[in-house]
């Protein structure tokens, strides 16, 4: 684990709260907003951010988050100005960790020990690349450790007993319990299975266990955070970005929105455990 | 690397579905179970005398298998060169090879327990496989469609529905295969417990290229005993058309070990090489991930993938199955384009001298036919995949001729 990371979490266990996970499209809808709205997120209440990585053809994505990619791919966003992004964000902010979530195709055409060496420069403290199970370590995995970039990884409701070890081990810095079997931004999850769930995991690691996808409200969040390390929102930060733009481009609602809705869910999300 | 054996091209893939470095399964960890889970029912399934009789069973008396090797005597002879044989996956019923595929997945979603269909599709050629082999046994079948095939291939869309299938318009993307191939994953990730993907090409996460090979390999082997019955050798060249890649793979595969015979596969050239219009996927393309495999892809310098073009909507996708990529840089299997005015005169000539309206897909491979046969011996031999009817392609080429229909 990078020492943010490791901070981070400690400090949350000491104030007994959950981690306010919040991830945004990277360029999205060009880099200059992006910056600012990653500059604010720290102050509105997030404790990890997530900085979605634009793909072409995100398969595990839902419309909302396949049309932020899309627009900061139009703008010419990519993972030189991903890391320009996080350097910037650097500047001030030496705590809170970063964790890049993308699908692998991109960094493969990169190539993976540039990426990862470049990403460590910049500050990343770790990634999420959707389409790298654990049978595809050896590609990105094994090298992140080596850079010493967490590799965090998906558990979902169909990692079953006999698959959870292997999905486990080469993990770091939390676990990604993906509460629903869909796409990003789709059905809501239910409290209560994801409790057990996430007892399950915890019964067989040490790590952090975060919840994420259909989680969009302050009071879905508070649920998800009596039980959770860490609750996940994304689609309901990423669909309040779309709703604030002029014809695809930036207007001047557009960052203030996009924090006024993280500081809204980190209320539920602090108020988890009280 | 892999664990092939040098002496021969059939052993692959190696256990972690790879061909060399393509293959793989890059998949999201929802899918994973679902994929291992099809793994080992398929060991099972092809090693099992039952399936396999079963399979067989239907291969003859519901599609009409063996399907006919035809010798072009007129075509051979108005090219004055190599003799041309027809493998005449067109007549099957569905008209064309895609059924080989779906009977037999069918057969493995039916073991498995699963209850519910979803399959993709460019051309509707596989939608309407998949839509026929849902009616057959009994299943509800959702089928993905780029919106701008749904409108281009209105004809089999129609067939769909009236073989009870449902259809989903893509409209994300450009609207064509790899974007209703997205759909269906997505659908597939959300309903992973009771639905099997019904993959048409010999693409995707590993076991999917394996599998849909074996069923389309049926195609090779079939060839490769006619062959030897009508001339008593093998051919000098075989040639097959390659979107995906499945009505190759099933022709190619059991030649594969056979040194004298030189294999040819033929690429959507589109419109041309030069600009971004065509989905030459192996010529113009190079290595990257998308869709659950390593392989040749259509993509920017920075990995992100472009849309395919050609006129004909089956070959339209930026990718390749991983088994080509792998026979491409081996240097066993040649892959070469032909434009969409090349397919057009293929298409036009073997109508007026053979009597057979040609599907566009197949009608590439005929182009790179007739620039191959002049140059060879009157009594060398040529075997040309037909892998599917032109009667859905009508409009199209109507269009382009410039004839209103």
């Amino acid at each position: 684990m990078t020492q943010r990371m490791t901070d981070c979490f400690a400090k949350l266990a000491q104030e007994n709260r959950p981690a306010f996970v919040t991830y945004f499209m990277g360029g999205d809808p060009d880099f200059d907003t992006s910056v600012e709205i990653m500059k604010g997120l720290p102050a509105a209440g997030a404790d990890v951010i997530e900085l979605g990585m634009p793909f072409s053809d995100p398969m595990a994505d839902g419309p909302s988050i396949q049309a932020a990619g899309l627009r900061a791919l139009k703008g010419g966003h990519n993972l030189t100005k991903c890391f320009q992004m996080v350097r910037t964000f650097r500047e001030t902010d030496n705590e809170t960790p970063i964790v890049v979530m993308g699908y692998y195709n991109p960094i493969y055409q990169y190539g993976p020990e540039k990426f990862l060496s470049e990403a460590r420069e910049a500050g990343i403290d770790g990634m999420i690349v959707v389409d790298l199970p654990p049978e595809m370590d050896e590609e990105l995995c094994i090298p992140a450790l080596k850079h010493d970039l967490n590799f965090i990884r998906l558990a979902t409701p169909t990692t079953d007993e006999k698959r959870l070890p292997k999905v486990l081990s080469n993990t770091s810095g939390f676990v990604y319990y993906v509460s629903i079997n869909g796409i990003t931004g789709a059905a809501a999850p239910e409290p209560d299975e994801v409790a057990a769930s996430v007892a399950h995991i915890k019964a067989r690691t040490d790590l952090p266990i975060c919840v994420g996808f259909g989680v969009r409200t302050a009071e879905q969040a508070a649920s998800i955070g009596r039980a959770a390390d860490g609750v996940v929102v994304g689609t309901a930060i990423v669909s309040t970005i779309a709703d604030s733009l002029n014809d695809g481009a930036a207007s001047d609602q557009t960052v203030d929105q996009a924090l006024i809705i993280v500081s809204s869910i980190a209320e539920g999300v602090r108020s988890a455990r009280r | 690397m892999s664990t092939q054996s040098p002496n021969s091209f059939k052993m692959g893939p190696d256990s972690e579905g790879q061909f060399g470095i393509f293959g793989g399964r890059f998949v999201a960890e929802t899918l994973m179970p679902n994929i291992l889970e099809l793994d080992e029912a398929y060991k099972t399934a092809k090693k099992d005398p039952e399936f396999l009789s079963e399979l067989e069973y239907l291969n003859k008396h519901y599609t009409g298998r063996p399907s006919p090797l035809y010798f072009a005597e007129r075509l051979s002879a108005h090219l004055s060169g190599a003799k041309i044989y027809f493998k005449r996956d067109e007549l099957n019923h569905t008209g064309s090879h895609k059924i080989n595929n779906c009977l037999g997945q069918i057969l493995l979603a039916k073991r498995m327990g699963k209850t519910r269909l979803i399959a993709e599709t460019g051309a509707g050629q596989h939608g309407v496989a998949a839509a026929t082999v849902a009616a057959r046994f009994g299943y509800p079948c959702l089928v993905y469609m780029g919106s701008k095939d749904v409108v281009r291939q209105s004809p089999n869309v129609f067939r769909m529905k009236l073989l009870g299938a449902e259809i989903e318009s893509v409209t994300a993307g450009a609207g064509t295969l790899k974007d209703a191939m997205n759909e269906a994953l997505r659908d597939w990730v959300t309903n992973v417990e009771d639905t099997y993907y019904l993959i048409g090409t010999a693409a995707g996460p590993h076991p999917y290229p394996e599998l849909v090979r074996d069923f389309q390999s049926v195609i090779g082997k079939e060839a490769r005993e006619q062959i030897q019955e009508m001339e008593g050798r093998l051919p000098d060249m075989i040639i097959a058309s390659v979107g995906g890649g499945s009505n190759a793979i099933g022709l190619f595969h059991p030649f594969l070990d056979d040194d004298g015979v030189q294999i040819v596969g033929v690429e959507a050239g589109g419109k041309g090489l030069d600009g971004e219009e065509h989905c030459a996927s192996l010529t113009a393309g190079r290595p990257g991930v998308l869709h659950g495999n390593r392989t040749y892809l259509l993509q920017d310098p920075e990995g992100q993938i472009n849309e395919g073009a050609s006129i004909s909507a089956g070959l339209d996708y930026p990718g390749i199955g991983p088994e080509h990529s792998w026979l491409k840089d081996t240097g066993r299997c040649e892959y070469v384009p032909i434009m969409d005015d090349e397919a057009l005169e293929a298409f036009q000539l073997l109508c007026r001298l053979e009597g057979i309206i040609p599907a566009l897909e197949p009608s590439h491979a005929l182009a790179e036919v007739i620039k191959r046969a002049p140059q060879m011996d009157k009594d060398q031999i040529i075997i040309m995949n037909l892998c599917g009817r032109g009667d859905k392609d009508v409009h199209t080429v109507g269009e382009a001729l410039g004839v209103e229909l």
